[in-house]
C-alpha cells in the first residue's frame, strides 16, 4: 500500500503517463464505454481486466485513435489526444499491440522493425536517402531484433513465421519506435504456459522505465506484471487497485474473478 | 521484393540495352522500333508497378499521365520545332513534369482510400480525362492528335533522330536512368513505407505515418515516370492522340506487369517486353492475337501468380538443387504432349476465327504448312483430338512435374 502511493504521489507536478476522464463510446444506441475515468502514473504497469465483451479492446481503441470516443478526455502527458488520429498519438510517444496479430507480413522481419523505427528517430517521408545508409535506424532495429530474439529469423518473411514468434515481432514493432506509453492487447492471447512466461519476461525486460497498460486474460501474468489492476464490466471500471487488494475486492470477485480462481 | 543493387548489375543492363539493336533479327528498323517500343513500356510499367506491386494499388487510369505527359511533350516539341533550343532528349523531363503536376493534382483527390475505392476513382478519372481530350480540341487536336517533328530542332553532339538506333538509344538511356531511380526509391524511407502501406496500411498508423500521405507521394512518383515514357512516346511516334490516355492502354500496362510478375522490379520490364512483341509480331501471323494474350494473362494469374519473373527466378533457384536433373527430365516428357494440346487449341481457335471474322476469305486455308477446309469436318475432329490426347497426356504426366519441384522446394527451404 505504501508502494502505492509512492507511485501516485508525484502526480500533482507531473501529469500522468495516460489519464482518462469519463470517457464514453456508443455505436448508435449501444454504449459500450459508460464514463471511464483511469490515471496511470509514469513508469507504471497498468492491467486492464474484465469479462469478455466488458470493452477492454474499445478503450485501447479509443486512447490509440482507432476510434474516436463519443466524449470525454484522454490526455497523454498531459496534452489532449480524445479523437486524434492514429499517427498523430503514435508521434507523441503512445504505442500499440493488437490483439490479433497485426504485422506486415510481405516484408522482412527486419524490415517489419525498420520501418517501425523511422519516425521517433525523425525520418519522415523521406524519398532522397537510402534506408540502409542509415545508421541510427539499422543500429535502433537491430537492436530490437535482438531484444526480441528474433535476430536469427532476421531476413525471414514476417508473414511466414511461427505463431510464438508473430506475437514477439508485434511487440517488437510496438516498443521499436521507443515509445514511452506502451499499450498492449492480450500478448500471451493463444500462448502456451511457457510461451507465456517467456513473454512476459520479455515484456518485463522491454517496458523498463516506460509506462505499460495491458489487457490481459491471463491472471497469472496480470499479478506477475502489474502494479495495479482496473477491473471493466460493461464498460466501466469498478475496481482500480494493487493486485492483492484486488483480489480480495469482493465485487470483483462477483463479477469476474471468482470463476477463474476458483 | 527490392534486392540491393549491384553497380555491376546495372552496367551489365546499360552493356545489354548498348548492345541489344545489333542483335541479328533486331539489327533492322523494324527490329530497332520494336526496342525502342519496348522501351517505352519498360518504363511505363515499372511506374505501374511501384502502384500495383509495391503499394498494393491497383489503378484503372495509369495511362492518364502517360498520355497527358505525351500530349505536353507534343507541344514542347511543337515549340522546339518554332524555335525554342532545347535538344529533342531533354522533351521527356517535360513529359515527366506534367505527369508530376498531374499525378499532384489527381492524387490528392484520388489517394485517399486504397483498395476497392482507389479503383473504381481510377477507371473514374481515367475517363474523366479521356472524355476531355475530346472535347477541347485545341489542346488535344481531336481525334487526329497532335503532331510534332522530332528532327527539327536543335542536334547536339550530331544528335539528330534521323534513323530509328538514334532513337532507340535515347530511350535506352532513359529507362537506364528511370529504372534506376526507380529502384533507388524503394530502398528509401517512404519507399519501403509503400511496402509497409501495401501489407497492413492500417498498422503504418501505428507507427506514426499517415499511409494517405504515402499513397499520395509514391502516386505523384508514378504518375511521373508515366509522363516521362509518354514523352518518348511522342518523341518515338511524332504524334500523341487520344488511344494514348485511353482505358485499353491502361489495362495494357496493368497486363504487361501482371505477366511480368508484380513481386519483382525485372517483372514489370519483362511483361513490358513480352506484350509489346506479342502485340507487334504475334499481330502479323494471326488475327486471334488478343485471344491468345487473354489466355496468357489468365493462365499466369491462375497458375503463376508470380508471373514471369517469378518463374525465371524460380528455376534459377533450382539451378543451385540436385532436383534440377528430374525436373529436366519431367520437362522433357511433357513437353511434347503440352506441344501437343497447343497445337490443338491453336487450331481449333484459328479454323473457328477464321469462319467467324473472315469469311471472305473462303474456307480453305494454311496452317502449321497444312492445308486445310474449315467446311469439312475432318480439321474441327483431328485438332479436338489434338486437344484432347495431349491435355489428358498432359494432365497424367503433371504430377511428375508437381514431385521434382516439390523435392527442389524442400532442398531450397532445407538449407534456409
Amino acid at each position: 500500500m505504501a508502494d502505492a502511493l509512492a507511485v501516485t504521489a508525484p502526480e500533482a507536478v507531473v501529469p500522468a503517463a495516460l489519464e482518462l476522464r469519463d470517457v464514453h463510446k456508443s455505436f448508435g444506441a449501444t454504449s459500450i464505454i459508460r464514463g471511464v475515468s483511469l490515471s496511470v502514473p509514469r513508469g507504471e504497469r497498468h492491467a486492464i481486466i474484465g469479462p469478455n465483451g466488458a470493452g477492454k479492446s474499445t478503450l485501447f481503441n479509443l486512447v490509440s485513435g482507432r476510434l474516436r470516443p463519443t466524449r470525454g478526455s484522454i490526455r497523454l502527458e498531459g496534452q489532449e489526444i480524445a479523437g486524434k488520429r492514429a499517427f498523430r498519438i503514435a508521434r507523441r510517444g503512445l504505442a500499440r499491440s493488437f490483439q490479433v496479430t497485426n504485422i506486415f507480413p510481405r516484408l522482412t522481419v527486419y524490415e517489419n522493425i525498420r520501418c517501425s523505427v523511422l519516425w521517433s528517430l525523425g525520418y519522415r517521408y523521406d524519398f532522397w536517402r537510402r534506408i540502409d545508409r542509415l545508421r541510427d535506424a539499422n543500429e535502433r532495429a537491430e537492436h530490437t531484433l535482438e531484444q526480441i530474439h528474433l535476430a536469427g529469423r532476421r531476413d525471414a518473411l514476417a508473414g511466414v513465421l511461427t505463431y510464438a514468434e508473430q506475437r514477439a515481432l508485434e511487440i517488437g514493432i510496438t516498443i521499436a519506435g521507443g515509445a514511452r506509453v506502451i499499450l498492449l492487447d492480450e500478448p500471451t492471447a493463444g500462448m502456451s504456459r511457457q510461451e507465456a512466461e517467456h513473454t512476459v519476461e520479455l515484456i518485463r525486460s522491454l517496458t523498463r522505465d516506460r509506462t505499460l497498460v495491458m489487457v490481459e486474460h491471463d491472471m497469472g501474468v496480470v499479478f506477475g506484471l502489474a502494479d495495479r489492476i482496473s477491473v471493466l464490466v460493461y464498460g466501466e471500471i469498478i475496481a482500480t487497485d494493487v493486485p492483492q487488494r484486488i483480489r480480495a475486492n469482493e465485487a470483483v470477485r462477483a463479477a469476474y474473478l471468482g470463476t477463474v480462481d476458483a | 521484393m527490392i534486392a540491393r543493387a549491384r553497380p555491376a548489375w546495372w552496367l551489365g543492363a546499360a552493356v545489354l540495352l548498348a548492345v541489344l539493336p545489333w542483335v541479328p533479327g533486331l539489327q533492322s528498323d523494324f527490329g530497332r522500333s520494336l526496342l525502342s517500343q519496348m522501351g517505352i513500356a519498360a518504363i511505363f510499367a515499372l511506374s505501374y508497378n511501384l502502384l500495383l506491386g509495391q503499394t498494393g494499388l491497383l489503378s484503372f487510369g495509369h495511362a492518364v499521365y502517360f498520355g497527358l505527359g505525351g500530349y505536353v511533350s507534343a507541344h514542347f516539341m511543337r515549340a522546339i520545332n518554332a524555335g525554342l533550343p532545347v535538344p529533342i532528349a531533354l522533351v521527356p523531363v517535360a513529359g515527366a513534369l506534367a505527369g508530376l503536376a498531374f499525378g499532384i493534382a489527381f492524387g490528392a483527390l484520388t489517394t485517399r482510400r486504397g483498395g476497392t475505392i482507389f479503383a473504381l476513382i481510377s477507371l473514374g478519372v481515367g475517363e474523366l480525362v479521356h472524355a476531355t481530350s475530346l472535347m477541347l480540341p485545341s489542346f488535344f487536336g481531336g481525334e487526329e492528335g497532335v503532331t510534332a517533328s522530332r528532327t527539327k530542332a536543335p542536334h547536339p553532339l550530331g544528335l539528330d533522330f534521323g534513323s530509328q538506333l538514334q532513337v532507340y538509344y535515347v530511350i535506352a538511356a532513359w529507362l537506364l536512368v528511370a529504372a534506376l531511380l526507380m529502384h533507388a526509391f524503394m530502398r528509401t524511407p517512404v519507399g519501403r513505407l509503400c511496402n509497409a502501406v501495401r501489407d497492413n496500411p492500417e498498422r503504418v498508423e501505428f507507427i506514426g505515418y499517415n499511409p494517405q500521405r504515402v499513397r499520395f507521394i509514391v502516386f505523384s512518383i508514378a504518375a511521373a515516370f508515366a509522363g516521362l515514357a509518354g514523352g518518348l512516346h511522342a518523341i518515338n511516334y511524332e504524334i500523341v492522340a487520344a488511344e494514348a490516355l485511353s482505358a485499353t492502354r491502361s489495362g495494357e500496362v496493368l497486363l504487361m506487369v501482371y505477366i511480368g510478375g508484380v513481386h519483382h522490379f525485372m517483372g514489370a520490364i519483362l511483361g513490358a517486353a513480352a506484350i509489346t512483341w506479342l502485340q507487334v509480331s504475334l499481330s502479323d501471323y494471326t488475327t486471334a492475337w488478343l485471344l491468345y494474350l487473354g489466355l496468357l494473362f489468365m493462365g499466369i494469374v491462375a497458375f503463376v501468380p508470380g508471373g514471369l519473373a517469378g518463374l525465371v527466378t524460380m528455376h534459377l533457384a533450382a539451378l543451385r538443387t540436385r532436383a534440377l536433373a528430374a525436373i529436366a527430365r519431367a520437362y522433357a516428357a511433357a513437353l511434347p504432349v503440352a506441344l501437343l494440346a497447343s497445337a490443338g487449341a491453336i487450331t481449333l481457335i484459328e479454323i473457328a476465327y477464321r469462319r467467324s471474322t473472315q469469311p471472305e476469305a473462303g474456307t480453305r486455308m494454311k496452317l502449321f504448312w497444312i492445308p486445310m477446309d474449315t467446311a469439312k469436318p475432318w480439321p474441327w475432329l483431328a485438332a479436338a483430338a489434338l486437344l484432347a490426347v495431349g491435355a489428358a497426356a498432359l494432365l497424367r504426366l503433371w504430377p511428375r512435374v508437381s514431385r521434382a519441384w516439390a523435392s527442389a522446394g524442400e532442398e531450397l527451404h532445407g538449407r534456409g
